[in-house]
């Protein structure tokens, strides 16, 4: 009898051994992983906001949120995947991004289970965390981080219904003290639905690209009520100030008249991750100040 | 005929097509505006839309397109001149590079910084580009009391690839948009948006193209060799040091104002000197108003085209000049 249950155990590791290495991952992806890798920014963020901070071993270069994350490795980012340190922390299941495929099929050849999500629009943000919440056995915080998004989404929607929407140019990168190389939001993109979402309307909607090269002439044919920058980095008052001026050039756009260019240096607006919604209503204080007055 | 009648009228030929293309430019772009509102000056600048679409939008892009085009294909003349190449372009000695590599510092680290209307990026490829002059200049002076032109171009083509594995370097460390905006810096761009980048360069243009008028004669004596044009009385040395410090001062000025437009250096001097012959005291006035005309026209495609989406002018030169240089090697032949 204790032979048999010897053998049955060792049979059990033969099988298991011999069994084809790509279905390995595939078992290996039903079990729980412990040891996350995430390269993107938002990724990192989705995964601490559902509780999973302690599973990653490791981050993007350009990960900075949550302050825990800092502490963590950096293993390159989106176009530059360090695959060897990847490896060296033995990752159980690392998150990549629909046009790493490159990286993605390097991981798999080295049999480590990915996960593959990709972001357009907003409404991909809480897709992604429902399915990285299941994914990693933790649908149920993901399912209250997306229900939070949404209550404040829709909080936001409400507050600046029926309101008149302003024409509004989002701008996400210009040449500092000058009006060149500015680029900004097309028609379609997060940060396109995140103006939507605020109560603005896209001067540039019709434009059926992420971004858009604006160029003077576009600026003032489109005439912008409300000029919206986000800058990833921080800026000081007296630089915010300058770079404010810059505007005064475009004397013909209402924005420029009507002073209502604001600068607006947070990560959240341009991280679509679990703080979006702390994003969208960043944008939405700028378009309809009254209605966020209290 | 004397050459005071070619030149003559090399001029108002070419002249007047630059005149024609400037004068249209600003009449086109991604909208229509009324030009009645535009010069309606009854009417207050800060309210009228069609006034700043005309003179903030499109006269400063069409006034750069001209600058650029113009010291672009002079320079271009005269660094084949100087290094009896016909291959030669403006940024064969690594100005183009050193500009490159300081707007890509400036446009990735952010530098704030901006003095009598210059902001930092055109401003650091304008250094960018003096530093990589200079570099180049000390390398071929150093041993050989003139200036070698073998060692000058060695070096400069030298320059180039080092100072573009620097951009490459400085690319990989800049994050996604700013990365994205170099790259579109290296495809040109006159949206100059103000006066005050043509005004500043304007200056720098004028000195050089003083000099291209000095050395239209003494390139003339070069081409049949430096050894003939020193025994016909030319001061090799000093010619080709002015020709080197001026070509490179026109288009250290023309990229930081337009960002480096490919193919104008190459094509529009070919293309005068099969209309006009190779005279320098013809193709140099001929050559800067042709290579005005041509960048004007080229940048209202970039703008018209597929509006409102823009096409990087650098990328319409390129299309058009490609071919055109490929049908020119293969008709040379």
């Amino acid at each position: 009898m204790v032979t048999s249950k010897k053998t049955l155990i060792v049979a059990s590791f033969a099988l298991f051994a011999i069994l084809p290495s790509r279905l390995m991952p595939e078992i290996a992806a039903q079990s729980k992983p412990s040891r996350i890798i995430s390269v993107i920014p938002a990724v990192t963020e989705m995964l601490f906001a559902i509780g999973a901070g302690p599973q990653v071993v490791g981050v993007g270069s350009f990960d900075e949120y949550p302050p825990e994350a800092r502490k963590l490795p950096r293993v390159g980012a989106l176009l530059d995947p360090d695959l060897e340190r990847i490896l060296s922390l033995r990752p159980d299941l690392v998150i990549v991004y629909e046009s790493q495929t490159d990286f993605r099929r390097q991981l798999e050849r080295a049999s480590v289970p990915t996960f593959v999500y990709k972001h357009a629009g907003l409404p991909d943000v809480t897709q992604t965390i429902t399915a990285l919440g299941s994914r990693i056995g933790r649908a149920s915080e993901a399912a209250s981080v997306v229900r939070t998004i949404e209550a404040k989404l829709e909080d936001i929607r409400t507050r600046v219904q029926g309101r008149p929407r302003p024409n509004a140019l989002v701008v996400f990168g210009r040449d500092a003290l000058a009006l060149r190389g500015i680029y900004a939001s097309g028609g379609v993109g997060f940060l396109n639905d995140m103006l939507e979402a605020a109560g603005g309307s896209n001067v540039f909607t019709d434009v059926a690209k992420q971004s858009v090269q604006a160029t003077t002439e576009l600026i003032l044919a489109r005439r912008p009520d409300v000029i919206i920058e986000l800058r990833p980095k921080p800026i000081g008052a007296e630089d915010l100030k300058k770079e404010i001026g810059v505007w005064q050039a475009l004397s013909g756009v209402p924005a420029v008249r009507t002073g209502r260019i604001v600068i607006l240096s947070d990560q959240r607006t341009v991280v679509p991750g679990p703080r979006v919604a702390e994003g969208t209503e960043l944008i939405a204080r700028a378009l309809h100040p009254e209605v966020f007055a209290k | 005929m004397s050459i005071r009648r070619r030149v003559a009228l090399s001029v108002v030929g070419f002249g007047s097509l630059a005149l024609v293309a400037m004068v249209s430019a600003p009449l086109v772009g991604s909208t229509s505006i009324s030009l009645r509102r535009a010069f309606d000056w009854s009417q207050p600048f800060d309210g009228n839309v069609d006034a700043q679409i005309f003179f903030v939008a499109r006269l400063p892009r069409t006034l750069a397109g001209a600058l650029v085009g113009a010291a672009l294909a002079t320079a271009g003349v005269i660094f084949q001149g100087l290094l009896r190449n016909p291959l030669a372009t403006p940024f064969t000695l690594g100005v183009s590079s050193g500009a490159a590599l300081g707007a890509m510092l400036a446009i990735t680290f952010d530098w704030a910084i901006s003095f009598a209307g210059i902001s930092a990026v055109p401003a650091a490829a304008f250094v960018g580009a003096a530093v990589a002059v200079a570099i180049v200049y000390a390398l071929a002076s150093a041993r050989h009391r003139g200036l070698s032109t073998d060692v000058l171009l060695l070096a400069g083509v030298t320059l180039n690839a080092f100072f573009s594995a620097l951009i490459l370097c400085v690319q990989y460390f800049a994050d996604f948009a700013d990365s994205y905006r170099t790259l579109r810096w290296l495809m040109g761009d006159l949206d100059v948006s103000s006066y005050e980048p043509i005004l500043s360069a304007v200056p720098l243009v004028v000195v050089a193209f003083a000099a291209f008028a000095w050395l239209a004669k003494p390139l003339n004596l070069l081409s049949m060799g430096s050894d003939s044009a020193e025994t016909r009385g030319l001061s090799v040395v000093r010619a080709q040091r002015g020709a080197f410090l001026s070509a490179s001062l026109a288009t250290g000025a023309a990229v930081s104002v337009g960002g480096p437009v490919g193919f104008i250096g190459i094509i529009v001097p070919h293309l005068v000197r099969l209309l006009v012959g190779s005279d320098h005291r013809v193709v140099l006035p001929a050559s800067a108003l042709f290579g005005a005309a041509f960048l004007v026209g080229c940048d209202v495609l970039a703008r018209t085209l597929i509006a409102p989406v823009e096409i990087p002018v650098g990328v319409i030169t390129a299309l058009i000049g490609g071919p055109f240089f490929l049908w020119l090697l293969v008709r040379k032949h």
